[in-house]
């Protein structure tokens, strides 16, 4: 029983998986940071997101600040904080949050406010639907950890 | 490449420098380097770096990211070099157009290499400084 319960949350992670590389949402990368997972590190994958997590809505909101704020001119600010999502975005395999952040730093270097708006807005759609999905796959493997009878540290 | 497939450096006893302000980043390629067997350390900008030489430190290889707080790669690269250091340095970065690249190259790395950095990558690095050699 335990064995099938494993084998079911096991295909079902293979569909998440597959559905997200299938959307463009994670790329080759994803599986780059898969296979540094080891016994030396075992929560590799899980502590490398939830670092790009932290990162990324620090960077989220500190865009949203400078936006909003009426008197902003600093488009250099917006390029250097876009670098940063690009660069954590493309390292763990984001494909579609890093794509979106490419076309929001090209508003960025032509001064565009409201083209940088919707860029931001773009960004921030896609980045919470990757979360969404990344919480629904650690979700999964935490099931499929416990049935197989392993303790998952938190 | 398979993990068995991977080459294991621990022998040579090489030993890295990664400069990254990102932490994503940094700990994508502390673990790289650790796959390979090569002790590293990180530091988070330019200055950090160009301070960890000036305690006596000395590193095989430099990996330089770019763009960073306080000191950026190109300066701190000038800076290392100026101080005499011969450690391989190479430049990591996400995006540079051919200007950057060409300035960041000057400022005296050995090698440059896109970002997201892999495996593959960072073999190619290893290969062109001599520290791996291919069978």
């Amino acid at each position: 029983m335990l064995g099938l319960g494993v084998d079911r949350l096991q295909a079902d992670i293979n569909r998440l998986l597959a559905s997200l590389f299938h959307q463009g949402v994670l790329d080759e990368h994803f599986l780059q940071l898969q296979q540094l997972q080891d016994e030396t590190s075992p929560n590799f994958v899980y502590d490398v997101i939830n670092i790009y997590f932290d990162e990324s809505e620090k960077l989220l909101r500190n865009l949203r600040l400078l936006l909003m704020d009426r008197e902003f001119s600093d488009y250099k600010k917006i390029g250097l904080h876009l670098n940063q999502l690009v660069g954590s975005s493309s390292s763990i395999g984001a494909r579609r949050v890093r794509n979106v952040c490419v076309a929001f730093r090209s508003a960025s270097e032509l001064s565009n406010r409201p083209g940088c708006l919707r860029g931001l807005e773009v960004v921030e759609h896609e980045y919470h639907y990757l979360k969404n999905m990344m919480h629904e796959l650690f979700q999964l493997e935490q099931q499929r950890l416990l049935a197989a009878g392993v303790r998952y540290p938190i | 490449m398979t993990r068995e497939e991977l080459p294991n450096l621990a022998e040579s006893k090489l030993t890295a420098l990664v400069v990254d302000d990102n932490f994503v980043n940094q700990s994508i390629h502390q673990k790289l380097l650790a796959r390979l067997g090569i002790t590293n350390e990180v530091v988070c900008n330019g200055k950090e770096a160009v301070d960890a030489h000036c305690s006596g430190r000395n590193y095989d290889l430099i990996l330089m990211d770019m763009d960073m707080p306080i000191m950026n790669g190109i300066q701190a690269t000038k800076r290392l070099r100026e101080m005499g250091i011969e450690s391989k340095i190479a430049g990591v970065t996400t995006r540079a157009n051919e200007g950057e690249k060409k300035e960041f190259m000057e400022a005296g790395l050995n090698d440059f290499q896109e970002k997201p950095l892999t495996i593959s990558k960072l073999l190619s690095i290893l290969h062109k400084f001599d520290f791996y050699v291919q069978t």
